[in-house]
């Protein structure tokens, strides 16, 4: 792959927290409309290098840029307005919000529009509209009107990619979004991911493998904290150190 | 929900519903009218409250909707209260443009002050509050030469409302004046909270953390809420120094910033209407507790506020709303 070809690179990406290294030297790119996906043990350091490559963590070296601009030092929000979304492996909702009213506050802030105080949030039609199709392609609008605590667990995960999604990000960055779903849901789940446009570049992390070849096009093999593989699939199913670490049949595991 | 189908035309009209007069707010506002015929000995009394829940307002727009505890908020009531006292007492004394004034100070200050405020959270923040609460309390207190210190600001005289409503001794003026104010709060707060502001603001009460992760600057409508609620605040403390053409180190007290507080969890927070139900229930409770002893009046608002935070902890407004939810299901 060529280097401009990239819509998200990180480069040499390195944290420790203490003698705990987070991130070492760790490289990926991620080009337009991938489909990718992050896996590793517990611990490897997953979530740690979306919340580098987000802001909410700061690396202690190496950049990360985004569409070719370095956005390293850049402030959480201006990445999200530069095109660069997430969703949280914990459930981080506004539990006394309606989706709807969640996806509006979204779209309006994407529209540089949710600082208006003296306009009713009635007259937002064109965001309301596009905040219903939202959840519409969610399958989330027979429950667009209800408290978001009272959605079921699935609906809540949805709505998670939801919110990312109304902020019409260029990468999005998925931390385990069927995590807690049962089985035949997030099968579900994740066709509601395959189905994205081509536009939106997507990283996700995932533990089920069966999930993880079914719907990823190239897969990150992270093992404390820095890459141990890159590959397709195919490559990574018939390598034996991702079966040694990451499938856990290390003797002493 | 099956009466949300799947037309586009639901959402509009189910917002637009959110932010619609109800029956209960028309009939307070008609209950509002009762004093000046029922009981025209309370307006005085009435009008305190009024102002009181002006102040209470304020309070919600920041505690209840943006999740901004603040333990100190007296400090932009005082200031209104001053500074409109200040303005009769250099020889002007025409209320409307003296209340704009003084709601345009505190509002700066409200200003200043939001810098720190939108820095910091819980303890913390109620300690920043706390803090410049007492700061300007005292500083008003050594200042003696301006703000008359400990004795008050003697002195202020109010022209009369539009040239011919002077503000009597039975308080028909202040009553009105302070009334039409509190309507006036309440429809500005309603904009507010109706707004994509107001989602925004109800967004950081809910999840701050989530705001950063949907492009939300969301430090910068603290802040406009914070000098909003402050302007508010200020203009609820000049009211009570125009209606009683006195100002006191009392109005910059801790005890102040506490007492809205109680009214506020009192009444319901993040409603609009709790802190004006709560201002009812605690003024009326002290005028009549006060009656029956002046001493310990205290004791019964303490067991009331216990009271109410243990059988309705969404105030007396959410007690009464899910009390109706639960008829009417």
């Amino acid at each position: 792959m060529k280097k401009a070809d990239a819509v998200l690179r990180t480069e040499n990406l390195t944290k420790r927290f203490g003698s705990l290294e987070v991130a070492r030297d760790v490289s990926i790119a991620l080009p337009r409309g991938a489909r990718h996906a992050l896996i590793g043990p517990n611990g490897a350091g997953k979530t740690s290098l979306v919340n580098l490559i987000t802001g909410q963590l700061h690396p202690d070296s190496g950049r990360v840029l985004l569409a070719g601009a370095d956005i390293t030092t850049m402030p959480r929000a201006e990445r999200v307005k530069a095109g660069l979304a997430r969703t949280f492996q914990i459930n981080a909702l506004f539990p006394d919000l309606t989706p709807l009213e969640a996806v509006v506050l979204a779209v309006c802030e994407r529209q540089g529009t949710a600082g208006q105080f003296w306009r009713s949030l009635s007259s937002h039609g064109k965001s309301i509209d596009e905040a219903f199709g939202i959840l519409r392609q969610l399958r989330l609008d027979d429950v667009a009107t209800r408290t978001t605590r009272t959605l079921a667990y699935g609906q809540q995960r949805l709505l998670e990619i939801g919110l990312a999604l109304a902020t019409q990000p260029k990468v999005l960055l998925l931390d385990e979004p069927a995590a807690g779903v049962p089985k035949g849901e997030s099968t579900e789940l994740f066709s509601v991911i395959a189905a994205l446009p081509d536009d939106i570049s997507v990283l996700f992390i995932e533990h089920d493998m069966n999930l993880v070849f079914k719907f990823a096009s190239r897969i990150i093999v992270l093992v404390s904290g820095g890459v141990l593989l890159e590959a397709e699939p195919d490559v990574i199913r018939a390598d034996q150190r991702v079966r040694d670490v990451y499938l856990g049949r290390a003797k002493h595991g | 929900m099956a009466e949300l189908s799947l037309s586009g035309a639901e959402p509009h009209r189910w917002l637009r519903r959110q932010s619609r007069w109800t029956g209960w707010e028309a009939a307070f506002w008609i209950a509002a009218f009762v004093p000046f015929l029922l009981f025209p000995t309370y307006l005085t009394l009435a009008s305190q409250i009024a102002i009181a829940a002006l102040f209470a307002l304020s309070v919600d727009l920041i505690l209840g909707y943006a999740g901004i505890v603040t333990l100190g908020h007296a400090m932009f009531f005082g200031l209104g209260a001053y500074c409109a006292g200040l303005i009769t007492k250099a020889g002007w004394g025409e209320p409307i443009s003296g209340l704009l004034v003084a709601g345009a100070f505190a509002a700066f200050a409200g200003f200043v002050v939001s810098f720190i405020i939108v820095r910091v959270q819980h303890l913390a923040l109620i300690m920043i509050t706390l803090g410049l609460g007492l700061l300007t309390y005292e500083l008003a207190n050594a200042m003696n030469w301006l703000t008359g210190g400990t004795d008050g600001l003697q002195g202020v005289d109010v022209w009369p409302l539009f040239e011919t409503f002077d503000f009597d001794l039975w308080g028909y003026t202040a009553y009105g004046y302070a009334l039409a104010l509190l309507f006036i709060g309440v429809i500005v707060a309603r904009r507010i909270v109706h707004s994509s502001f107001g989602l925004s603001l109800r967004g950081v009460r809910e999840n701050l953390n989530r705001m950063p992760a949907i492009g939300s600057p969301y430090r910068r409508r603290l802040q406009t809420i914070y000098t909003i609620s402050a302007g508010i605040a200020g203009i609820a403390g000049a009211l009570l120094t125009q209606t009683t053409e006195t100002v006191s180190l009392e109005t910059l007290s801790f005890q102040r910033s506490a007492d809205v507080v109680v009214m506020l969890i009192l009444g319901g927070t993040g409603r609009l209407y709790g802190g004006i139900v709560g201002a009812v229930i605690f003024m009326v409770a002290r005028d009549q507790l006060a009656g029956i002893n002046p001493q310990y009046w205290y004791f019964w608002i303490g067991l009331l506020l216990m009271l109410v935070v243990l059988v309705m902890p969404k105030g007396v407004l959410g007690g009464l709303a899910r009390l109706v939810a639960k008829v009417r299901t």
